[in-house]
């Protein structure tokens, strides 16, 4: 990369001492931009929002649930779905359907969640049964103290 | 060598005036003499602004305007996003730096005359470009939503409503409002980054255009020099030889920023609060801080007039004479120059004296 026209024309003995010279320069130039270049990338990275890890979240009170209906409430930043059986059983999971995201919905007529975006239905574990979605929603723990129902992460072991 | 770089040049060729272009930029020479350091001002103030576009670009990915989110979102910025307290002090930094190169390419292009004929609207775009410049400062500065910033904005959108009949409507347009609330900063951040740099990008590309018509300027002492003894006059290529010089002070600039924002990086001070009073010594950031001197020293009445309205009205005066310049320059009556380059040093020393008086003043 001979750019200076100007120059003097070099003599053969000191073609490899330009090309050593041009060699430091050119990793010494490479290095140091990859040094501007690489914060912006890791600017570009949004960070990960603090998790819930295993607090609990107050899902509904005692008083708004009946047999056969649901709420959806909010867990950290995702919907969550908490479902009282016909049975009067508490069962709580992710909202978010595995298909593509949508939010599901419990259809009190068939006791099934349903997602209305492709028709995905799930059981009331949350495992998938028809329809698109590929894995089934994940469960949470539901713990009723007092008037209160909190729902948190499963624990793993 | 028909390769398909080559064959990719000649689709374009045909389609596009490529070799024009190629011509053009080839044509241009740089004089070499012994301000030609001088040359290197126009093209840091551009790199500068790129700099400012970028970090700008990036630092929009997590800004949120409103009342409620902009602090929040600046303090999510310096303190959760990785390097993000990087780029926000590196934009502050060269906005800073964009500012005082901005100044000294002014006062350059002024003490080497390079404002004559036939270059008169260069320089004009030029002082529309400064007065972008110091707009994008004052808007850009609310945009954290701290106290200072706060109070920075009431004081500075209250100087032009005191302007007889237009001030108010002025004010009000300003903040959206009869006080600063999340509508100015809605409003300040909409000027901030679309209507400024629209504004700042056409002119630029106006101001480069005229400069790349015309050449670059020689001084007169130069020129006749040159004219009595051709064989004196040096010019270099401006592709390469002045574009790699200029790259490197730009690679030299960058590095610098990156230095600047590493060891003094820029602080976050306090979330905005409308009912709390005015911190003690708050102060605009120092290009404005002459003016901000001056208004602040000037008496209250001068003559049976409103002193506050003389100073405004004063600086408005210097920012028309700084627009019409090169119209008030005359070649053949030999005083305008001398006229025109001492009242360029009043101005300077004054500039000097009241942001020097304004910094160490309580």
């Amino acid at each position: 990369m001979s750019t200076n026209a100007t120059a003097p024309q070099p003599r053969v003995a000191n073609v490899g001492r330009r090309r050593f010279v041009n060699i430091l320069l050119g990793t010494g130039l490479l290095a140091s931009a990859a040094s501007f270049l690489y914060p912006v990338l890791r600017y570009l990275v949004p960070p990960k929002l603090p998790d819930l890890g295993g607090d609990a979240v107050l899902a509904a009170r005692l008083s708004e649930m009946k047999p056969n209906t649901a709420k959806t409430f909010r867990f950290g930043t995702r919907p969550g779905l908490l479902v009282e059986t016909a049975a009067g059983e508490y069962r709580a999971m992710s909202a978010t359907c595995t298909h593509l995201g949508c939010t599901v919905q419990y259809r009190p007529d068939l006791r099934e969640i349903w997602c209305a975006c492709h028709n995905g239905m799930y059981d009331l574990n949350g495992r998938n049964i028809s329809g698109p979605p590929p894995r089934p929603l994940e469960a949470f723990e539901v713990q009723v103290r007092g008037d209160e129902i909190f729902v948190r992460r499963k624990q793993e072991a | 060598m028909a390769g398909p770089v080559a064959s990719v040049r000649e689709w374009f060729d045909e389609r596009f005036p490529l070799d024009d272009l190629k011509a053009l930029a080839q044509k241009k020479k740089v004089p070499v003499h012994r301000y030609s350091y001088w040359y290197f001002l126009g093209g840091m103030t551009l790199f500068l602004f790129g700099v400012q576009v970028l970090t700008g670009a990036l630092l929009l990915l997590y800004y949120r305007p409103g009342a409620d989110e902009a602090f929040e979102s600046v303090q999510f910025i310096m303190t959760q996003v990785q390097f993000g307290w990087l780029i926000r002090s590196v934009h502050s930094w060269s906005a800073n730096l964009l500012v005082f190169m901005a100044f000294a390419h002014l006062f350059s292009v002024l003490f080497l005359r390079s404002y004559r004929k036939p270059r008169e609207l260069t320089w004009v775009s030029g002082i529309l470009l400064l007065f972008l410049m110091l707009g994008f400062g004052f808007s850009g500065y609310l945009l954290p939503w701290n106290t200072l910033s706060y109070f920075a904005t009431k004081v500075g959108t209250e100087i032009p409503a005191q302007i007889p009949i237009v001030g108010r409507p002025i004010l009000l347009f300003l903040r959206g409002g009869e006080d600063i609330t999340g509508s100015t900063l809605t409003r300040l951040y909409g000027f901030h980054v679309a209507i400024l740099p629209a504004l700042a990008t056409l002119l630029i590309g106006v101001h480069l255009a005229l400069i790349q018509w015309f050449g670059m300027s020689v001084p007169p002492g130069v020129e006749e020099q040159w004219q009595a003894r051709p064989m004196e006059k040096k010019e270099i290529r401006f592709f390469p030889n002045f574009a790699l010089r200029e790259l490197m002070a730009w690679y030299v600039a960058l590095g610098l920023l990156g230095a600047l924002a590493a060891l003094f990086p820029w602080g976050l001070g306090v979330k905005a609060d409308p009912f709390a009073s005015a911190p003690a010594g708050i102060k605009p950031e120092w290009y404005f801080l002459f003016m901000f001197q001056t208004l602040k020293l000037i008496p209250a009445k001068i003559l049976g007039m409103d002193g506050e309205m003389l100073g405004i009205l004063a600086f408005g005066v210097v920012g028309a004479v700084a627009l019409l310049l090169p119209f008030l320059d005359r070649e053949k009556p030999f005083k305008t120059r001398r006229w025109i380059t001492g009242l360029t040093w009043v101005f300077l020393g004054y500039m000097a004296v009241m942001t020097v008086d304004g910094w160490v003043a309580k």
